[in-house]
C-alpha cells in the first residue's frame, strides 16, 4: 500500500514539474463542470455547450498568442486593441467600402501583422520593455480603431462570408469523421513515435499510459461530437480553432523555432550564445500574436455581428492572459503549452457560464475569475522554486 | 595521454582598455591533448585573454593561429565554429529544458527544410553515447530537465555541451568553483578525458592544488604577462604561489 502511495506521490511530482502539465487545469476543469452541473443540470447540455464554444473562440485565439508571447518572456498589452482594430478596418473595408471578404480580410491581418513587427521592433531594437511598448500601442490602436469607425461608430455586418464564420456548423456525420480523423492523427503519431524510439534503440514510453491517452482523447472528442450533435452540430469555427491550435502546438514543441522560444524564455543570455538570432525570433512572435489576435477578432465580430468602438475593449486583453496563465502557462517565460490557451479559455468561459445559468451579476464573476487567476499564479510561482533543487 | 601539435598559439598579444595595459606580450601555445593551467590574482588578465581566444574581443596586437593557419575571429560564433569551445562560470544553461534539448540548442539535428521536425532520436542517441564515452554515470536520466540537476551535474552537461560541436580546444573559466568535494573530483576527471580524447584544454582556476592535480602545464599571468610557463610535475604550490604573487622571478 505504502509502495502504490509511493508510485503515485512520484507521478504528481513528475506531472507537476514537467515542462507544461495539463493535471491542475484539468482538475480545476473537472470541479468546475461537477459544482455547476449539480447545480445547474443545463449547464453540460449541447445547447449551453455550442453557446459557450462560440463565445470563447475568440478569446482562446487571441489567448494562443499571449501563451507564445509568455513563453519567449515577454508580454503583449495591445492584443485585445489590436483584435478590435483590425476587425473594425476588415469590417469596414467590406461592408461600408464593398471590399471582397478575402481581400479585407487580408488588409485587417496585414495591418495586425505590421502592428506586431512595430512593437518586436521597439522592444528588441531599442531594448524596451514589452509592457511599455505594448501599452503605448494600445493606446495609439485604440485611438486609430475610432477613426476607423468615426463616421459611423457601429458598423452592422449583413449576411455574407464573415457573418457565417461563426453561424457555420458540420453535419452531424462529419463531426463525427472530424473526432475520428483527430483521434487517428493523435494515435499514429505515438505509434510513429514508438516506432522511432525502437528503431533507435531509445528508452520506450510506456505503452499503458499511451493508451489511456488515446482512449481519453477518443472519449472527449466523441462525446463533445456527441453532445454538440443533440444541438446544432459542431461548429466551424471550433473546428478551426483546433486546427490553428494543433498546428501551433507542433511549431512549438517539435520544430527549431519552438525550442528557439522555450530558450528564450528560459534563459536569453544562453540563447544568445549558442547563435540563437533572438531579435528575429522575438519579433516573429510578435508578429504571430497579432496575426492570432486579428483573427480572434475577425471571429468575434462575426458572432456579434457586428464591430463598434468596443470591439476588443473591455476585458478581453486580461482575459486572454488570465486564461494564458490559467491554463499552466508561466509568467516567468520558458514553459507552457499552447493548449494552456484552450484549457484556460474553458476555465474562464465554464466560471462566467456556469454563473450566468446560475443569475450571478458580472460583478461576482469577476470576483471569482480573479481568484482563479490568483492561485493559478501561485501554483506557478511554488511550483517554480518547490521542484528546483541544486548543488 | 598523447600530447600532440600546436592547436592554438597566441603569439604577442597586447590589449588595454583605456590606459590599463591588461595583457601585453602574451605568448601562449596549447598542445592537443594537454591541460593547461592559467592562473593568476584578480585582475592578472585571464579572462581577458581567454575572451580573446574566444573570439569575445579582438586583441590590440598579435596574432592567433588556429591549427597552424592564422585567424581572426569577428565574434563568438565564429570562434565556436573554428573548434574552440568555452565554458563560462554561469554554464549559460536553460533549467526549463532537458539535458538533450540543451546539448543540441542551437543546433538541433533536423533535415533543414524549416518548420519540419526535430530528429528527437539522433539527438538522444547521440548523447547517450556522448556521456558513455565521458563515462558520466551519474546523469542516468537525460529527458529530465537541466533545473533538477545538482551543480555537479550541470557542470558535466555544460562540458558535454561544448564536445557536440566537435573542438579542438576547450576552455573552462573555473569550473569548479561552485562545486563540492565529490562533484569537484567528478569534473577533473572530465577534464582529465577531454585532454585524453585529443583535445587542447585551457582552465582557470584559483585553486592551486587542483590545478597541480588536473593540469600538464601551469602558465601564470601577474599584471597582464606571462611570468611563469611550468611543467607542472616539476613544481611545488610554493613555485605557483610565489609566481602569482611575484615573490619570486621564474624567467
Amino acid at each position: 500500500m505504502q509502495k502504490q502511495g509511493q508510485v503515485v506521490k512520484l507521478w504528481f511530482r513528475s506531472q507537476l514539474t514537467a515542462d507544461f502539465s495539463v493535471l491542475p487545469v484539468g482538475i480545476s476543469l473537472l470541479l468546475l463542470s461537477i459544482i455547476f452541473q449539480t447545480l445547474n443540470s443545463r449547464f453540460l447540455s449541447g445547447e449551453n455547450l455550442a453557446n459557450l464554444i462560440s463565445q470563447n473562440v475568440p478569446l482562446a485565439l487571441i489567448a494562443t498568442g499571449s501563451v507564445l508571447m509568455l513563453l519567449i518572456g515577454e508580454i503583449d498589452l495591445s492584443v485585445g486593441v489590436v483584435s478590435g482594430l483590425a476587425a473594425s478596418i476588415i469590417i469596414s473595408l467590406n461592408v461600408s467600402n464593398g471590399w471582397s471578404p478575402a481581400s479585407s480580410i487580408a488588409i485587417g491581418v496585414a495591418v495586425a501583422a505590421a502592428i506586431g513587427l512595430s512593437n518586436g521592433f521597439f522592444v528588441t531594437k531599442f531594448g524596451l520593455p514589452s509592457f511599455v511598448v505594448t501599452l503605448a500601442g494600445l493606446l495609439t490602436w485604440q485611438g486609430v480603431q475610432f477613426t476607423v469607425l468615426r463616421s459611423s461608430g457601429t458598423i452592422n455586418i449583413p449576411d455574407g462570408f464573415i457573418s457565417s464564420l461563426m453561424s457555420t456548423y458540420l453535419s452531424p456525420s462529419l463531426g463525427y469523421y472530424c473526432a475520428l480523423i483527430a483521434i487517428f492523427i493523435y494515435s499514429l503519431s505515438i505509434f510513429n513515435n514508438f516506432r522511432k524510439r525502437k528503431k533507435a534503440g531509445l528508452k520506450l514510453k510506456s505503452v499503458r499510459g499511451s493508451i489511456i491517452k488515446i482512449l481519453l482523447l477518443a472519449f472527449i472528442a466523441l462525446g463533445l461530437v456527441r453532445l454538440l450533435n443533440s444541438n446544432r452540430g459542431v461548429s466551424g469555427a471550433l473546428v478551426f480553432l483546433l486546427i490553428v491550435v494543433s498546428i501551433i502546438d507542433y511549431i512549438t514543441r517539435r520544430t527549431r523555432f519552438g525550442r528557439n522560444l522555450f530558450a528564450i524564455g528560459g534563459n536569453l543570455e544562453a540563447a544568445s550564445r549558442v547563435g540563437i538570432n533572438v531579435k528575429r525570433v522575438k519579433v516573429a512572435v510578435f508578429i504571430m500574436g497579432a496575426i492570432l489576435a486579428a483573427t480572434g477578432g475577425i471571429f468575434a465580430s462575426s458572432r456579434l455581428l457586428a464591430v463598434s468602438t468596443q470591439s476588443g475593449g473591455s476585458d478581453l486583453l486580461l482575459n486572454a492572459i488570465a486564461a494564458a496563465v490559467i491554463g499552466g502557462t508561466s509568467l516567468f517565460g520558458g514553459r507552457g503549452s499552447v493548449w494552456a490557451a484552450v484549457l484556460g479559455t474553458l476555465v474562464i468561459g465554464f466560471i462566467s457560464n456556469g454563473m450566468d445559468l446560475m443569475n450571478f451579476g458580472s460583478e461576482t464573476k469577476l470576483i471569482v475569475t480573479g481568484l482563479v487567476l490568483l492561485a493559478a499564479v501561485s501554483v506557478d510561482s511554488v511550483l517554480r522554486s518547490k521542484y528546483r533543487k541544486r548543488g | 595521454m598523447t600530447v600532440g601539435k600546436k592547436v592554438l598559439e597566441l603569439n604577442n598579444i597586447d590589449k588595454t582598455f583605456g590606459a590599463v595595459n591588461a595583457l601585453s606580450g602574451i605568448q601562449l601555445s596549447v598542445l592537443a591533448g594537454e591541460v593547461i593551467a592559467l592562473v593568476g590574482d584578480n585582475g592578472a588578465g585571464k579572462s581577458t585573454l581567454v575572451k580573446i581566444a574566444a573570439g569575445v574581443i579582438p586583441p590590440d596586437q598579435g596574432n592567433i593561429l588556429f591549427d597552424g593557419e592564422p585567424v581572426v575571429f569577428r565574434g563568438p560564433m565564429e570562434a565556436t565554429r573554428a573548434g574552440i569551445a568555452v565554458i563560462y562560470q554561469d554554464l549559460a544553461l536553460c533549467d526549463n529544458l532537458s539535458v538533450v534539448s540543451n546539448l543540441f540548442l542551437g543546433r538541433e539535428i533536423q533535415n533543414g527544410i524549416p518548420l519540419s521536425p526535430l530528429n528527437e532520436e539522433a539527438m538522444e542517441s547521440k548523447v547517450l553515447e556522448l556521456l558513455k564515452e565521458l563515462n558520466v554515470g551519474q546523469i542516468r536520466e537525460i529527458d529530465i530537465k537541466v533545473g533538477n540537476l545538482s551543480g555537479g551535474q550541470r557542470q558535466t552537461i555544460a562540458i558535454a555541451r561544448s564536445l557536440i560541436g566537435e573542438p579542438k580546444v576547450v576552455l573552462l573559466d573555473e569550473p569548479t568553483a561552485a562545486l563540492g568535494v565529490a562533484q569537484k573530483v567528478e569534473v577533473l576527471k572530465l577534464i582529465r578525458r577531454l585532454a585524453d580524447r585529443g583535445i587542447g584544454v585551457l582552465v582557470i582556476s584559483h585553486n592551486i592544488s587542483e590545478v597541480l592535480e588536473v593540469s600538464d602545464r601551469v602558465v601564470v599571468l601577474r599584471l597582464g604577462k606571462v611570468v611563469a610557463n611550468f611543467e607542472t610535475k616539476k613544481i611545488t604550490s610554493d613555485d605557483v604561489v610565489a609566481a602569482i604573487t611575484g615573490s619570486k622571478s621564474f624567467n
